[in-house]
């Protein structure tokens, strides 16, 4: 990357924000001017924000989950159902469950999928500590919340394997038509797997 | 340069934030590479899965180059074996193979018919692990390292002239009479009949047969190109294990 006529300082900043995704080169020198620009209102702040959240964030030593505290916020919340919990793929995937608000119980994150190409395998996973916390007592059911992808499933396949035994109910998401989608409009992926998971109406 | 055939999905690795290199044996151009403008999207997503047979277009701007396809779905198979265990760990085995097995731009069409058959076949949980031992001795043969099962290497006796043979050599690839063989039988694989037209195939049998391609791949074109097989094999060996043996 071509550096600017500005000193070193300002080339490191542009060149760690051109790492952050989304974000290229050209996209880093405009975020950086614009940072430049409000330097008390937003670059003085987020300076901050980055420092505290560097130092604070962890991940939960129960669940997996980003938070400044340890455990996270949903597992020390005694509200929540702690007999169900929802395996999900990465933090992203528990957000967008605590979005739609679908899931009222706990969560695991599993930090990713079992991805031979990848060299990710079941170790490389946080699937003991869920092994733990299924055998421990009080869990009625595991909800697999994984993508429906071949990697994603492989996963879920392994983990029905290694809960087998426990006297807990494993069950997964459906995979198939999505709320406002029009048949017509669905890749053929996503009809056959709705065709097979069909059920009695 | 530009062509456009039919083609299995082998594996798609993320490039960039966006797009990915993804892995398609076709039966013309054999395995070829090449970008896939947003892969990583939602709608590329669910084409680009592994075991999916699509209709590919190549365009690259010399014969070497990695280019890049335009792909279309025909067939998702990993979608409609996605809830299959068994059946998703034979097609991430099969598909991982692949990747590591086959030259890149080789024309190999048998070999295609061959895992189009085998793909067909897994919703058949009783027929399909034995279609995949005779596809992987397929897939040796295919990339010049085929087994020879029809005569005894030591006795020079063929199978038609009724050689009963037993056992397969692990550094010939060649098949061995019970008679020649007994006296090194510690140190030779043992040939299932199936694989020589003689009789049903036996579970055990069956897992043989991968434990004999296995071998063959794993000495012949894995180990010198610093491969292993891949895990998802392994697993499948696992399951088949279980779900027959208890």
């Amino acid at each position: 990357m071509p550096r600017t006529p500005a000193g070193p300082e300002l080339d490191r900043l542009i060149s760690l924000l051109a790492k952050l995704p989304g974000l290229g080169p050209r996209s880093a020198k405009r975020a950086a001017l614009h940072l430049l620009k409000k330097r008390d209102g937003l670059m003085a702040p987020l300076a901050v924000a980055l420092k505290e959240a560097a130092e604070k964030v962890t991940a939960c030593s129960i669940c997996g989950n980003w938070d400044s505290s340890d455990p996270c916020q949903i597992c020390a919340d005694e509200d929540r159902e702690t007999g169900v919990i929802c395996v999900v793929q990465e933090v992203a995937d528990l957000w967008a469950l605590e979005r739609s608000g679908a899931h009222k119980g706990k969560y695991h994150v599993l930090g990713g999928v079992i991805s031979p190409l990848d060299g990710v395998g079941a170790d490389d996973l946080n699937i003991a500590s869920l092994a733990q916390r299924a055998s421990a007592g009080g869990v009625s059911e595991i909800v697999l919340a994984l993508s429906a992808t071949v990697d994603g499933q492989t996963t879920a396949h392994y983990l029905v394997e290694r809960l087998e035994g426990l006297t807990v109910d494993i069950t997964r998401l459906s995979h198939g038509v999505p709320v406002g989608g029009e048949l017509d409009y669905l890749d053929e992926g996503t009809l056959a797997a709705a065709m097979k998971s069909r059920h009695k109406a | 340069m530009q062509f456009t055939d039919e083609g299995i999905v082998l594996s798609a690795q993320p490039h960039g934030e966006n797009h990915a290199v993804v892995n398609i044996f076709t039966p013309s151009a054999g395995r070829v590479a090449a970008l896939v403008h947003g892969g990583q999207g939602k709608t590329r997503q669910p084409v680009i899965q592994p075991g999916n047979t699509v209709s590919a277009t190549w365009k690259g701007r010399t014969e070497d180059s990695l280019g890049h396809f335009s792909l279309e779905l025909v067939e998702p198979r990993a979608a409609t074996l996605m809830q299959d265990s068994l059946a998703l760990t034979g097609l991430t085995a099969a598909t991982s193979l692949l990747s590591l097995c086959l030259p890149e731009r080789q024309s190999l069409p048998q070999l295609y018919d061959a895992t189009k058959v085998l793909f067909e076949l897994m919703e058949d949980s009783d027929v399909w692990p034995v279609i995949m031992v005779k596809w992987e001795l397929g897939l040796l043969s295919a990339v010049g390292y085929g087994l020879i099962l029809d005569r005894c290497v030591a006795s020079g006796a063929t199978l038609e002239d009724g050689a009963d043979l037993t056992f397969v050599s692990p550094r010939s690839g060649g098949a061995v009479t019970y008679e020649a063989g007994m006296p090194y039988k510690d140190r030779l694989l043992p040939l299932p009949p199936f694989l020589i037209a003689r009789g049903e195939p036996q579970v055990g049998d069956m897992l043989a047969g991968f434990a004999l391609t296995g071998h063959f791949l794993e000495e012949r074109i894995l180990f010198p190109a610093d491969r292993q097989l891949p895990d998802a094999r392994q697993r499948l060996l696992t399951r088949l294990q279980q779900k027959y043996r208890g």
